[in-house]
């Protein structure tokens, strides 16, 4: 089955991107496919690289980055929603006019409409949130 | 691009948290993809569309005629829970006047807040084919 999972809440304040990460191991080690992973609200907090967590915790953002170059996925995040909370790429940077960038590798910024044809074009959607 | 049954389930009150209002972008965005769009209002979600909202001592933006623009973005099937409005003592009279303009029925303006109960909800949500909650 082809899915698409949507993250709308921040790593270590919340579960959901744990839960969201084990059950896309899961899928793919099943065999299935993920269409995208789209991160919105808090949810695009899993997607910098300036996370830096005590050793002994898991690396939340550095696992969807491996997961990622291991399956080659999708993980996008939602530009509106990275914009408000100081999530950029090196493009979006330069626009805004941002002395950094802060993004990890395997994510891509992209709009809103992501969400939507990832739920089109997937078999099921499923939401990680609060 | 296929057409699927999308619903966004709105769970939380307007103010307070972001959920609502990014939940709003959502639903814009999917009105450019033609699908086929309906909005379920639970919990304390119903007060998202709540009469006579006034955000002027919070200090954030009163996005709440955003909700009156619906119609005119074909997205006019907003479902709202009896039960919900109920425990919260409010009642249709305490929403907004959402409506639409019919333009296979000359342009009749139409209302587009639907009273459910519990079970018809859930039954409409066993239709779509897209369930994102808020």
């Amino acid at each position: 089955m082809k899915y698409t999972l949507m993250i709308n809440e921040g790593p270590y304040q919340h579960q959901s991107s744990d839960t969201a990460l084990q059950f896309a191991r899961a899928a793919l080690e099943k065999g299935h496919e993920i269409y995208r992973v789209f991160f919105y609200h808090d949810g695009v907090n899993n997607g910098t690289r300036l996370s830096a967590p005590p050793q002994d915790d898991r690396q939340i953002q550095k696992e969807w980055s491996e997961l990622a170059k291991q399956h080659d996925l999708d993980l996008v995040i939602c530009i509106a929603a990275a914009q408000r909370r100081g999530l950029m790429d090196a493009d979006e940077a330069k626009r805004q006019g941002m002395d950094a960038d802060n993004i990890i590798e395997g994510f891509r910024i992209s709009g809103l409409g992501q969400l939507i044809e990832g739920g089109i074009q997937a078999d099921r959607t499923l939401v990680f949130g609060d | 691009m296929a057409t699927k049954k999308f619903m966004f389930v709105n769970r939380k009150a307007p103010y307070g948290t972001v959920y609502a209002l990014e939940s709003l972008e959502v639903v814009l965005i999917s009105a450019a993809f033609e699908q086929d769009v309906s909005l379920a209002f639970i919990d304390d979600g119903v007060y998202q569309i709540a009469k006579g909202q006034d955000t002027t001592g919070i200090g954030q933006k009163n996005f709440s005629a955003t909700y009156k623009a619906l119609g005119d973005y074909e997205i006019n099937k907003l479902y709202v829970e009896k039960e919900s409005l109920e425990e919260r003592g409010l009642t249709l009279d305490d929403l907004m006047d959402l409506t639409w303009e019919d333009e296979d029925d000359d342009y009749e303006e139409k209302p587009s807040i639907h009273l459910v109960d519990r079970a018809d909800m859930a039954g409409i949500m066993a239709q779509q084919e897209v369930v994102i909650s808020f």
